[in-house]
């Protein structure tokens, strides 16, 4: 067939082609294309240039854009090219301002006009590229613009006009759901289309609406099903199959939709076991296709309400997908068996090894499904293993993105199945370590609450071990460099509540720790802040039992220097501590409780400490407090955002009188109340500090509330809302986690020495060869484990149970589940009648489309296209298998499964008994050989030399 | 949506085809090219046909000196993209008759018109190649 369309370009695009395909560097490609735009801005202005001319110019534009330059200069050709009448330069310029311009910019309302112009064309081509652009160029403003004529195209005589309607119905969906909410039931009827294609097309949107709204389209269960029945009868035309498969993309859709239909809802999946054992029985386990229709299978069957029959098949093929050498199968295998063991965890087992051969493959996309699965299948009994080794690939990525993936599941995973808070504190030290700049602050917060409240148990020794432990692992890990600021703050925290709670540091030793911090990180104000304050609790404690603290003189220029930081927050904090340091023991007591961290704090929300004083003050004539949303002549500016917004808008000019100026806060004297002093002392007491911030904004309300309250007793209606509700992290909510951690005692520690003491006898014991296979088996035997401790969950409220019996209790559940789901299997197989394709309940009279839609085309083109058509399909019958002799995936194994046509098998016979590869190529390829020479002769009269010796796509494929 | 974008670039990381689903500027769109190609293009025949780049997968095959290059959702069948590419190229070969990179060059306008009625708002649409090749050969006769 050759090129169609022939050589038309001019000298000067094939030159620039050229010219680009020969680059050997960015550099030179960059100059080619920027000496290009000066020529195109040039050309492009001039006048009266020819309409094809003018196409060319676009498709040039394309490759400017295409090659990462501007070409903005031009986006108004492009624009221009869709008033166009010649259909390929109409479509030319569509296809232009599509790459071009987004749905937003201003150039598309000119094109909304044409758009509407030629959606109700007579040539349904035009009408085509018109839908293809909609798709692309509609926003939701314009949407209104084209909607009514859209919908009426669905009802197009053309198939393919429908199709696209479809498409363009979806994307308005996509767009903006309301603006076709009335229009959903369109993607119903067109389901039942007589065109298999815009069929296909519909279980597009159809997709999308049943993963929103899964309830609304339980009654197209059966139909799906039909449709799958028939198409995996090959009840479609021929044209659609692809690799000997019947319409596979067709297929795997509908599978899709399936899985989300038939999730957790017996009825429905029982109308679809049988049409997925017949998939599974009739896949085609040789091709690429094939197996992407058995995977597509397996994870419908996973989703699925379980079927025993089913779900053995799938382990089956997942099993084979395991044992493929190709890497492509592998990782679906490993994507697979992750979806089966939330059916039944057993599965993992059978392939413990293929899946820690996937674990330690050098392929990293492997590596990652492989680490995903683990992730999936983690349980206290293998967590220690599984967190250990995702934290060494971490330290092994430098792909920020993934980093901060596996981390936040490292920091999940250990949360969740902890065996011991040992561990639980050196594993998140290595995630910190490691990706601490990448953790939410979150994990950080959590790891203080966690070492402060204890693990929720009333062991207060265990407790005060682990904060000796934790203060113990940090002091050693200050010494490491690069500390990154999330971690060195839950240090600097640690540190100052518990370094000298067990009196095995002395105060001025961990008060020098903290100054080597706060010096080596002089920039981390955050850190800094974190040090000062950690200093002023440890001199607080050492106070408050009666000893003198004498402060270092790097303590002293640290409090010196911070008293003349930029950052006011730093300055109080070093003025709190030196007034803190002048305080007798009693006072210093109140302010800074020892170990104070957990309580809960009491705010007492009507401020009634201030009422003696707003008495006072009303017996010397102040006026009482009036709340802002009653004051006359004022806006409502109850809560913040209003406030803001007067304030934004009190740029213009103000017409309403000004309020009367509020009297300006007195002087708040602290020997008043005595509860006062300690919130005036610190404004943000520490102990909130490092815990959810919205406890701050309470405390300082105090003060605040005063400079406007003169009340008899303050009225705080206005007032509360301003600063939102006070809210308190309920201690239930943040221990529940860490109580479920204590659950599992150090029995896991035990087994863990024990594991590895036999691995050192393995070393000893055994050759190189055997050592490797041992270890694997050993890392196998730690991952999967005994099987008897699979069930042990966190949930369980006993960790003594006896190995074995969770187990034993969990499978004959599932089995039960299982068998329970067999009768309605039975029963509804012959109770669905298979219908007719396409005859879902539609009037339309049900005709199985048998003439291929391409002839009839090529029947309306008269009598010179006529010829073609037969020389097309009869050249398209010997190149499909010659395409699949050069496919490459296709395993040499295919060819002893007899599953391919016998021409197939002589090629690959032909193939073993020549050595030489392009023999058979050339052989076979007769035709399209000579076609490759000529083209590479045309190529080479206008002075293109191809980049690569070997130009053709499919031919490098047989070397 | 399935099909966030289908790339072909050569072996050089010369882009020859780009077409984005969802809009990126052409900052984004530069940065996104160079950072998949060099990840893709430096990995062997044996690995996997499948790499993850951020929140989203590239899957990939190589012709001779063409790399195809098809990101997508998370949640597609990485297979089923795999063979995508594979029809792209079968229907590009059916059309061109053994396709090469410069007939893709050459006619930039016709892949894109061939991709055009296989993918829309990123899901593959249509798969049967006659059908799919019917509008590109009535316009070669019109014009």
């Amino acid at each position: 067939m050759g090129s169609q369309g022939g050589w038309g370009q001019s000298k000067e695009f094939l030159d620039l082609v050229k010219s680009i395909g020969e680059a050997r560097s960015k550099a030179e490609e960059d100059r080619i294309i920027l000496r290009e735009i000066d020529t195109l801005k040039r050309r492009i202005a001039e006048p009266d240039v020819p309409r094809r001319k003018m196409k060319e110019y676009l498709i040039r534009l394309v490759y400017v854009e295409m090659l990462g330059h501007d070409a903005s200069f031009g986006y108004i050709h492009a624009v221009k090219m869709t008033h166009d009448d010649s259909l390929l330069l109409k479509r030319t310029g569509y296809l232009a301002v599509t790459l071009f311009l987004n749905e937003d910019h201003d150039l598309i309302i000119l094109i909304v006009n044409t758009i509407q112009k030629d959606l109700r064309s007579d040539n349904y081509l035009i009408v085509c590229a018109a839908l293809t652009a909609v798709c692309k160029l509609i926003n939701e403003e314009t949407i209104p613009a084209v909607l009514p004529q859209v919908v009426e195209l669905l009802g197009h005589s053309k198939e393919a006009v429908r199709k696209k309607a479809v498409l363009a119905l979806h994307r308005f969906y996509q767009r903006a759901p309301n603006s076709v909410s009335h229009l959903i039931s369109n993607f119903r009827k067109r389901l039942c289309d007589n065109d298999p294609g815009v069929m296909g097309a519909t279980l597009c949107p159809l997709f999308d609406l049943i993963k929103e709204d899964i309830n609304s389209y339980k009654d197209l269960v059966v139909s799906f099903v039909s449709i799958l029945k028939q198409v995996a009868e090959r009840r479609l035309p021929k044209t659609y199959d692809y690799h000997q498969m019947p319409a596979p993309f067709i297929q795997i859709k509908l599978l899709k939709i399936l899985a989300l239909l038939g999730s957790g809802d017996k009825q429905a999946s029982g109308h679809m076991y049988t049409i997925l054992g017949d998939i599974f029985r009739k896949s085609e386990p040789s091709s690429n296709i094939g197996n992407a229709v058995l995977y597509e299978c397996i994870c419908c069957v996973s989703s699925i309400f379980p079927n025993p029959k089913l779900l053995e098949a799938a382990v089956e093929a997942t099993s084979r997908f395991l044992k493929s050498d190709s890497h492509n199968l592998k990782y679906m295998g490993i994507d697979a068996l992750g979806r089966l063991i939330k059916i039944n965890p057993d599965i993992a087992e059978e392939h413990q090894l293929a899946v820690i051969d996937c674990l330690e493959d050098p392929d990293d996309t492997l590596k990652r499904k492989t680490f995903e699965l683990l992730y999936k299948m983690t349980k206290s009994s293998n967590v220690e293993v599984i967190v250990d080794r995702m934290i060494d690939y971490m330290r092994s990525i430098n792909d920020n993105h993934y980093k901060t993936e596996i981390a936040s599941r490292c920091v999940e995973l250990a949360e969740q199945f902890a065996p011991s808070n040992q561990w639980f504190i050196q594993t998140m030290n290595k995630v910190f370590e490691h990706a601490g700049d990448l953790v939410n602050v979150r994990v950080a917060h959590n790891l203080m609450r966690l070492i402060a409240e204890g693990f929720g148990e009333d062991d207060e020794g265990a407790d005060s071990q682990l904060r000796s432990s934790a203060v113990d692992s940090y002091l050693c890990i200050l010494g490491e460099p690069k500390l990154p600021s999330v971690f060195l703050q839950v240090i600097c925290w640690v540190l100052g509540e518990y370094g000298t709670t067990d009196g095995k540091y002395s105060a001025s030793y961990i008060i020098g720790k903290l100054c080597d911090v706060a010096e080596a990180h002089s920039t981390d104000d955050t850190v800094k802040a974190y040090t000062i304050s950690a200093i002023m609790k440890i001199c607080a404690f050492e106070i408050a039992v009666g000893r003198k603290v004498e402060l270092l003189p790097e303590c002293q220029s640290l409090i010196d220097e911070l008293s003349a930081s930029h950052s006011t927050d730093l300055q109080q904090r070093a003025y709190e501590l030196q007034a803190l340091l002048g305080l007798d023991s009693q006072a210093v007591e109140s302010v800074m409780p020892s170990d104070a961290s957990c309580e809960d704090i009491e705010i007492d929300k009507n401020l009634s400490f201030l009422d003696s004083f707003v008495n006072q003050s009303m017996e010397k004539g102040a006026r009482p407090y009036i709340p802002e949303n009653e004051r006359s002549g004022m806006f409502n500016i109850g809560n913040f955002r209003s406030q803001y917004q007067h304030e934004a808008s009190s740029h213009s000019l103000r017409f309403e009188a000004y309020e009367l100026p509020k009297p300006s806060p007195p002087p708040t004297i602290p020997q008043v109340v005595l509860p006062l002093p300690t919130t005036d002392l610190v404004p943000v007491p520490e102990q909130t500090y490092p815990r959810e911030t919205h406890h701050a904004p309470n405390l300082p309300s105090a003060t605040d509330a005063s400079s406007v309250d003169f009340g008899v007793k303050l009225r705080l209606e206005g007032v509360q809302r301003k600063w939102g509700r006070p809210t308190y992290s309920s201690p239930s909510a943040s221990s529940s986690s860490s109580t479920q951690k204590t659950a599992n005692g150090a029995t896991h520690l035990d087994g863990r020495t024990v594991s590895s003491q036999t691995r050192d006898n393995f070393y000893d014991s055994r050759k190189q060869q055997a050592e490797v296979s041992a270890e694997k088996q050993k890392l196998a035997a730690s991952l999967f484990g005994a099987s008897t401790a699979k069930s042990e969950k966190r949930q369980l409220p006993t960790h003594k149970t006896p190995k074995g019996v969770p187990t034993t209790a969990e499978k004959p559940a599932v089995k039960g589940a299982i068998s329970s789901s067999e009768p309605p299997k039975e029963k509804t197989v012959p109770s669905s009648p298979p219908p007719d394709l396409l005859d879902l309940g539609e009037p339309t009279p049900a005709s199985t489309p048998s003439i291929d839609p391409f002839k009839q085309l090529e029947g309306l083109l008269g009598p010179t296209s006529a010829p073609s058509a037969i020389d097309h399909s009869s050249a398209a019958g010997p190149k499909t298998p010659d395409l699949m002799a050069l496919y490459t995936d296709t395993p040499p194994a295919a060819v002893s499964s007899g599953s391919l046509n016998p021409e197939l098998a002589d090629i690959y016979t032909v193939n073993k008994n020549s050595h030489g590869t392009t023999n058979v190529a050339a052989m076979n390829k007769g035709q399209n050989r000579q076609d490759s020479l000529q083209k590479d002769a045309t190529a080479r009269q206008v002075g293109v030399t191809p980049t690569e010796n070997n130009p053709s796509l499919f031919r490098d494929l047989l070397g | 949506m399935g099909i966030r974008f289908v790339l072909l670039v050569n072996k050089q990381g010369q882009t020859r085809l780009a077409q984005y689903y969802e809009y990126l500027t052409l900052e984004e769109r530069r940065a996104l090219e160079g950072e998949i190609v060099r990840k893709c293009l430096a990995r062997t025949e044996q690995q996997c046909s499948f790499v993850e780049h951020r929140n989203y997968k590239i899957v990939y095959r190589r012709y001779a000196s063409l790399f195809f290059l098809v990101g997508v959702d998370n949640d597609e069948n990485e297979l089923a993209i795999l063979e995508f590419i594979h029809l792209l190229v079968e229907t590009m070969d059916r059309h061109f008759g053994n396709v090469c990179e410069l007939d893709i060059m050459f006619h930039l306008e016709k892949a894109h018109f061939m991709l055009e009625e296989m993918v829309m708002n990123g899901c593959v649409i249509e798969t049967n190649k006659t059908i799919i090749l019917t509008p590109i050969h009535l316009m070669d006769r019109a014009s």
